[in-house]
């Protein structure tokens, strides 16, 4: 198995306060990736780190290395090609001010694709990936931030796979949407994990349990635990307060 | 409330009579509960009575001028020279002086200002220098003009070596504009959610490619309206141009609207307004009163100008 991303050693500090302390592991290709762990135990900072939006922080200190497809992300020439291997999906769906198709081209348009033809077909697949196609077939043309939240945030995603990238990281992306769209969009994850590495965010641990192949458990900045989905969610977790964390005897 | 109260007996006993005493202390006037109430209606009594007064100095101020006024205003007034030493004919040089000044000085304060705020807001970090850069513009914006006008003097007319002329003096108008227009364009700027910005670089987008697709059209009506305000202060203000460009008198070929060249000196409303007003004798009253209808005018259609493009541009605004 060909690891995705490598992260040995990461320490993130803003300022003087440390969000990430020396934390190792690696993403295997095509898997879904579970991170759970409660506020403010990183987990949003990793993300930061692995398409590198984190430099516009101010006061940011990161060190450790850090390899996504075989790149350390520090000696990325082009940021820009670079970010378009990751695809974001953020807590609060985010439809930018744009028809719903030019939400899904706007990537490719920036990317240099300018061919009406080939920005329709990435449009359409992207739409029909996100499971957000036969809803908006025929109204392509109004306002993508007129939708409802939840497909608002299935726009969100057919955005982030606009790009073909080779990860999608998810952060909490079911926060503001109802159940029923949540299973939709994990049904969609599940379709999609064939092609692309996953990363999934998340502080419901149920869903962690249903999605992950392997979860981590982040804990104020600390890897607690790594594990196949099954050993994290067992009765006999390599560490107690993994076990105390996903069964919510925690506090 | 009353009459279901008034049906209950009075010299009812037992539950009845509890009901109907706490029904009373529910929902009949407690001293405080009036109290409140009248004062709520003084307040709004007296926020209506100012808002009132706002309004009613603008009303009056027009309507005085246009009384006042009434004898010379024609399209002649607009289109003639003054003669006989100002104290007759129309306002055509001092109409047009002040429109080349406005509109060159927007030329100029625009393309400047509008890129500082992008610089400002979009590239620049929360630096001491980026600190001290925003501390300079909102002083800048402080500066009295008469203070903007011997600036003006100094770095156009003497060191550019551009002589008392219309450039000169639209640069100076400029440089008064420049803070003004460089705060609003930066508020409309920072007006635009921030997750916006973020989406777009989290696809790939440069910097660049998000201010032009994203931050830009979403924010312009703002930086527009901004701008198109500055007009009417360029083209009220005397001191500026006193001593830079404008002058008390000079007649150009009537009803052409390249009758001024760059390098010329100018005439100017607020300055034609002042000495015929106050320097020379024997001015028929309606003429400073025609001339200052046609200032406000202009004045008003610019600003009419700019809440227009501000709906149209609204009604486009997407989120």
């Amino acid at each position: 198995m060909e690891n995705m991303i490598e992260i040995s050693d990461l320490w993130v500090r803003y300022g003087r306060k440390e969000a990430l302390k020396g934390i190792s592991f690696d993403i295997i290709r095509n898997e879904i990736f579970g991170i759970i762990g409660p506020a403010q135990s990183g987990k949003s900072t990793f993300l930061k780190v692995i398409n590198r939006t984190i430099d516009r922080i101010p006061g940011i200190h990161l060190s450790g290395t850090v390899r996504v497809d075989g790149e350390n992300i520090r000696t990325v020439q082009n940021v820009h090609e670079f970010r378009r291997k990751i695809g974001m999906v953020s807590p609060l769906p985010v439809g930018l001010p744009l028809s719903i198709y030019d939400n899904v081209a706007f990537a490719p348009r920036m990317a240099g694709i300018r061919k009406r033809s080939e920005l329709s077909e990435i449009v359409e697949s992207c739409l029909r990936q996100a499971a957000l196609w036969d809803e908006v077939k025929d109204r392509l043309h109004t306002l993508g931030t007129k939708l409802s939240g939840g497909q608002q945030q299935r726009l969100t995603i057919a955005r982030a796979l606009s790009h073909r990238p080779k990860i999608l990281c998810l952060d909490e992306f079911s926060i503001a949407i109802d159940p029923v769209t949540t299973m939709r969009i994990e049904e969609v994850l599940k379709g999609l994990r064939s092609q692309i590495t996953i990363i999934l965010v998340t502080n419901i641990v149920q869903q962690a349990r249903r999605m992950c192949d392997r979860t981590a458990f982040l804990l104020n900045g600390e890897l607690v635990e790594i594990a196949r989905t099954e050993v994290i969610f067992s009765d006999t977790p390599a560490k107690r307060t993994t076990y105390e964390y996903v069964n919510g005897i925690f506090g | 409330m009353t009459t279901l109260l008034s049906k209950l007996p009075k010299f009812s006993y037992g539950i009845a009579r509890q009901v109907r005493s706490v029904m009373e202390n529910l929902f009949s006037e407690t001293p405080v509960g009036r109290r409140k109430k009248w004062n709520e209606r003084v307040a709004i009594f007296i926020f209506a009575l100012m808002t009132l007064l706002i309004v009613l100095p603008l009303l009056l101020i027009v309507g005085y001028l246009f009384y006042k006024a009434n004898p010379v205003l024609s399209l002649d007034f607009l289109l003639k020279n003054p003669i006989h030493g100002m104290r007759a004919g129309g306002i055509w040089a001092p109409f047009l002086g002040t429109i080349y000044l406005v509109f060159i000085s927007l030329v100029i304060a625009t393309p400047i200002g509008v890129l500082a705020a992008i610089y400002l807001n979009e590239y620049a970090g929360d630096t001491w220098f980026t600190r001290i850069i925003h501390l300079a513009v909102v002083n800048l914006a402080g500066v009295p003009s008469i203070v903007h006008a011997l600036f003006g003097l100094g770095a156009f007319v003497l060191f550019a070596r551009m002589g008392r002329s219309i450039l000169a003096a639209s640069f100076t108008l400029a440089i008064m504009t420049l803070p003004v227009i460089i705060a609003s364009t930066k508020e409309s700027l920072a007006s635009v959610p921030m997750a916006f910005r973020e989406a777009c670089w989290n696809v790939g987008a440069s910097r660049w490619q998000t201010i032009r697709h994203i931050v830009l059209p979403n924010s312009i009506s703002g930086i527009l309206t901004g701008i198109i305000l500055q007009v009417s202060r360029a083209a009220g203000e005397t001191a500026p141009i006193m001593f830079t460009g404008a002058v008390f008198f000079k007649a150009i070929q009537e009803g052409n609207p390249f009758a001024y060249g760059l390098f010329d000196q100018c005439m100017a409303l607020s300055m034609h307004l002042f000495t015929i007003s106050t320097q020379v004798p024997d001015v028929p009253e309606a003429l400073p009163y025609g001339t200052a209808i046609v200032l406000l005018g202009t004045v008003l259609l610019v600003n009419a100008l700019a809440i227009g493009l501000r709906i149209y541009l609204r009604s486009r605004k997407k989120w």
